[in-house]
C-alpha cells in the first residue's frame, strides 16, 4: 500500500497537501486543473521533490529520504522517456539494471516482454526509428520488467491520437493486472480516467484528495472539478 | 550522481599548471628594477600593437560583415565557413603566406617592380600588425556578422516598408548593434594579440617590434637569464589578466559558432553603387585572406616530395604531441565538466579555474615548468611532453565550452529518467552522458589537436633543433632561407592540422544517433 501521511510541499508560493492511501495493485487516475499540482504530487512520490513535512511510505517502509533510483517506483514522463542513442533492447534492459549487465534469464525476460507489448523483432532499433505508439510501448515494457511495484505515469500518452491513446491505456491496464503493478496515472481527460481507473485522486485548491470511485466522482463532481470540466 | 573526485583532481591539476607555475615564476622573479629600457619598449610595443591590431581588425571587419549580412551570392556559405578556419590555421603557415604575398620577394613587390617601384618590407612593426589583422579579421567579421544576424528580420522589413535610407538604417538599427558588439570583439582580439609570440618571433624582433612573450623567450635562449624571464613573465600575466578580466565582462565568442550562413531576407539592401561597393569589399577581403594561403599551397605542393627526412620526423613528433595534447585536454575537461554540472549553482565557482589559462600565457607556464624541472631533470629531454601539457592547458577553455552545453542538455532532457532508473556513476556516464557528448567531444578533440599541431610557442623554449616539432622545424627552415622547403613543410603542417581536426570532428558525428 502506498501512503502519503500528512505530506505538505511548497514551491515558491504554491503549496500542496496530501493525506491519502493507494492500495497495492490499484490503478488510480490523478485529475485536476492545470497547475493544480498533479505532476508535483508524482514528483514527491518519485523523489524529485522533498516535502517540507510528512512521509511517503510503501508497505510501511519510509521512502521520504530515499533518492529516486532507490525507491520502488518507476516513472513515465510526458516526454524523453527513452534514451535516443540506445537501442530498444538497451532502453528496456536499463529497467532491470542500470549497468545493463544482464544474466541470460534476464535477457530472456526483456525479450519476452518486448514480444508481449508487440515489439517483436524491433530490439535493435533506435527510438527515432519507431512510431510514437511504439515508443510508448518500449517505456511500458521497461516499467513492466523493472520489478518496481509502483508506476507513476505523468500524462504519458498526451502526444498520441485518441485511438492510439485508448490502445495504450488498455495495455497499461493489462500489464498492471498481469504484474500486480500499482499505477498512478495523471490525465486531463475524464474519459481516460473512466476507461482505466476504478478510483481517482482529485488535485485541486492545494489539496490532493484521497482516491474516490471514478464513476461517482464524475456523476456528482465537487465544485472545483465542476469548474474544470465546465459542466 | 557522478563522483566528484576526478573532477576535483582535474581542477587541482589545472590550477597547479596555471597558478602553480605563476607562483614558481613569482618566487624566481627579480625586482622590477631589473627591467631595462628594452623591456619597457617590449611592454609598450605589446600594448600598442595589440590595441592597433584589434582596432584595425574590427574597423575592417565592419564593412565586410555588413556586406556579408545584406548580400546573397554563390559561395557565401563557403566564405563564411572559411572565416572560421584561421582558428586552426597554424600561425607560422599564415606568416609564410604573408611573406609570399607581401614579402620582399613576394607577389606584391613583383607587381610594384613592373612600375619601377621599390619592393615592400614586411618585417618589423607593420609586419606584426599585418599578420595580426590577417589572423583576426575573420574572427572580428564573424563576431560582428553574428550581431547583424541577431537583429530581427522584422526590423529590416519594417525599415523597408518605411522606405528608410541606408543612412537611417545605420542610425536606427546598425549603430546600436555595433555599439554592443564591437567593444567585446575588439577586447577579445586585444587579448589574443597580447600573447602574440610566433608572429613577433618571425616578423618582429629588434627594439621596435618585440612583444613581452618574445622578450621572455630571448631572456631564456639568448641571455639564459631565468630571473629576468620570470620577471617578464609576471609582467605578461599582469597584462593578460587585466585584459582577460575586462574581456570576460564583454561577450567572448563561443569559438566557431554555427548558423552564421543563415541568410535573412533584406528588402532594404541598397542598390546601385553600394551594391558594387559591397561586392568589391567582399572580393578584397576574400583575396586578402585567401591569396596568402593559396600562395603557400602553390609554392609548397611542389616541394612536398623533396622535403628532408628531418621534416617528416618533426611531423611525426608533432602528430604525437597533438594527439597527446588533445587526449589530455579531454581527460581534464570531461571530469571538470561533470563536476561543474554536478555542483549546480556552485559550478560557477569551479568553471573559472578552466579559464585560468586564458589569463596566463604559454611562455609563462613554460617558464614556470622550466624552473621547476631544471633542478631535477633535463628540460630539453622533456620538451615534447611539456609542450603537450601546455597545449592541453591552452585548449582547455575551448574544450570545456564545447562540452558544457551538451552536458546540460543531456541532464535537462534525460536526467530525471536516469535518476528514476538509479543510473549513477559509471552507468550514467556510459549510457547517458558519453553518448550525448560524442559530437562536441569529437569537435573539441579536433580543435585541440589542430591547435597543438600548429603551435609554435613553448616548444621553442625547450627543444633542441634535433627534437623540433613541425612548426619549429618550419621556423628553422625559414631562418636558413630555405623557402622552398619551408613552403613544403607549411603545406604538410596545414594538411596535418586541418586533417586532424577533420578526422576527430568527423569521428564524433559518424554513427552518432540524434
Amino acid at each position: 500500500m502506498l501512503r502519503l501521511e500528512n505530506v505538505t510541499l511548497c514551491q515558491g508560493t504554491f503549496t500542496l497537501r496530501a493525506e491519502l492511501e493507494v492500495p497495492s495493485g490499484a490503478v488510480v487516475a490523478v485529475i485536476g486543473p492545470s497547475g493544480a499540482g498533479k505532476s508535483t504530487l508524482l514528483s514527491v512520490i518519485a523523489g524529485f521533490l522533498a516535502p517540507i513535512s510528512g512521509r511517503v511510505t510503501w508497505d510501511g517502509e519510509d521512502l521520504t529520504r530515499l533518492p529516486p533510483g532507490a525507491r520502488p517506483v518507476s516513472v513515465i514522463f510526458q516526454d524523453n522517456n527513452l534514451f535516443p542513442h540506445l537501442s530498444v533492447f538497451q532502453n528496456v534492459a536499463l529497467g532491470i539494471r542500470p549497468s545493463m549487465r544482464l544474466s541470460r534469464e534476464e535477457e530472456a525476460r526483456v525479450r519476452a516482454m518486448l514480444a508481449r507489448v508487440g515489439l517483436d523483432g524491433l530490439e535493435n532499433r533506435r527510438p527515432a526509428q519507431l512510431s510514437g505508439g511504439q515508443q510508448s510501448r518500449v517505456a511500458l515494457a521497461r516499467i513492466a520488467v523493472a520489478g518496481r511495484p509502483v508506476a507513476l505515469l505523468d500524462e504519458p500518452f498526451a502526444a498520441l491520437g485518441p485511438a492510439l491513446r485508448h490502445e495504450m491505456l488498455a495495455l497499461v491496464a493489462e500489464l498492471a493486472a498481469e504484474t500486480g503493478l500499482t499505477v498512478l496515472i495523471v490525465t486531463h481527460d475524464p474519459e481516460d480516467a473512466r476507461r482505466i481507473a476504478q478510483r481517482t485522486i482529485l488535485v485541486a485548491d492545494g489539496i490532493a484528495a484521497p482516491p474516490v470511485d471514478t464513476a461517482a466522482l464524475f456523476t456528482d463532481p465537487p465544485p472545483a472539478l465542476r469548474a474544470y470540466l465546465g459542466t | 550522481m557522478i563522483r566528484a573526485l576526478p573532477g576535483v583532481a582535474a581542477a587541482l591539476a589545472v590550477a597547479g599548471l596555471t597558478l602553480g607555475t605563476l607562483v614558481v615564476v613569482a618566487l624566481r622573479a627579480e625586482g622590477v628594477a631589473r627591467l631595462g629600457p628594452g623591456d619597457w619598449a617590449a611592454i609598450r610595443f605589446t600594448l600598442v600593437q595589440a590595441a592597433l591590431s584589434a582596432g584595425l581588425s574590427v574597423a575592417l571587419a565592419i564593412p565586410v560583415a555588413r556586406a556579408l549580412a545584406r548580400r546573397r551570392f554563390a559561395g557565401r556559405g563557403v566564405l563564411i565557413t572559411l572565416l572560421g578556419a584561421p582558428f586552426i590555421l597554424p600561425v607560422i603557415v599564415a606568416v609564410l603566406g604573408l611573406l609570399a604575398i607581401f614579402g620582399r620577394n613576394g607577389a606584391l613587390s613583383s607587381v610594384l617592380g613592373w612600375f619601377g617601384l621599390p619592393p615592400v618590407q614586411v618585417y618589423g612593426f607593420h609586419g606584426v600588425i599585418l599578420a595580426h589583422v590577417f589572423l583576426n579579421l575573420p574572427l572580428a567579421t564573424r563576431l560582428i556578422l553574428q550581431g547583424w544576424l541577431a537583429i530581427p528580420a522584422e526590423r529590416f522589413r519594417l525599415a523597408a516598408t518605411l522606405g528608410l535610407a541606408p543612412r537611417d538604417v545605420r542610425r536606427l538599427l546598425e549603430r546600436p548593434m555595433l555599439r554592443s558588439v564591437v567593444p567585446g570583439a575588439a577586447l577579445v582580439i586585444f587579448l589574443i594579440c597580447t600573447t602574440s609570440f610566433a608572429v613577433a618571433l618571425t616578423l618582429g624582433g629588434g627594439p621596435r617590434a618585440t612583444t613581452v612573450e618574445l622578450a621572455i623567450y630571448q631572456a631564456f635562449t639568448l641571455e639564459f637569464d631565468l630571473g629576468k624571464a620570470a620577471l617578464l613573465s609576471l609582467v605578461q600575466v599582469a597584462i593578460c589578466a587585466c585584459a582577460a578580466v575586462i574581456a570576460l565582462g564583454a561577450a567572448v565568442p563561443a569559438g566557431f559558432g554555427a548558423g552564421l550562413d543563415r541568410m535573412i531576407a533584406r528588402w532594404d539592401a541598397p542598390r546601385g553603387w553600394r551594391r558594387l561597393a559591397d561586392g568589391a569589399i567582399i572580393a578584397a577581403a576574400a583575396a586578402f585572406l585567401l591569396l596568402p594561403i593559396l600562395a603557400v599551397i602553390a609554392d609548397g605542393l611542389m616541394a612536398l616530395g623533396g622535403l628532408p627526412a628531418g621534416v617528416w620526423k618533426a611531423a611525426g613528433r608533432s602528430v604525437l604531441v597533438a594527439l597527446t595534447a588533445a587526449a589530455l585536454a579531454l581527460a581534464l575537461a570531461l571530469p571538470l565538466a561533470l563536476l561543474i554540472q554536478r555542483a549546480g549553482r556552485f559550478g560557477g565557482l569551479i568553471e573559472p579555474v578552466a579559464y585560468l589559462s586564458i589569463a596566463t600565457s604559454p611562455l609563462v607556464i613554460g617558464t614556470g615548468l622550466f624552473i621547476l624541472l631544471f633542478p631535477v631533470a633535463n628540460p630539453v629531454a622533456l620538451a615534447l611532453p611539456v609542450t603537450a601539457v601546455v597545449n592541453a592547458a591552452m585548449s582547455l577553455p575551448f574544450v570545456l565550452r564545447a562540452l558544457m552545453p551538451a552536458l546540460r542538455d543531456a541532464e535537462a532532457a534525460h536526467g530525471r529518467l536516469a535518476d528514476s532508473l538509479g543510473m549513477t556513476g559509471w552507468a550514467r556516464l556510459r549510457y547517458l552522458l558519453l553518448p550525448r557528448l560524442r559530437r562536441p567531444a569529437g569537435f573539441a578533440l579536433g580543435l585541440s589537436a589542430a591547435l597543438s599541431m600548429g603551435d609554435l610557442g613553448v616548444v621553442a623554449l625547450f627543444a633542441d633543433p634535433a627534437q623540433a616539432t613541425l612548426p619549429l622545424a618550419l621556423y628553422q627552415l625559414m631562418g636558413a632561407y630555405r623557402m622552398d622547403d619551408a613552403a613544403g613543410a607549411a603545406v604538410l603542417l596545414l594538411g596535418l592540422s586541418l586533417g586532424l581536426f577533420w578526422v576527430f570532428d568527423r569521428g564524433g558525428r559518424l554513427n552518432a544517433a540524434a
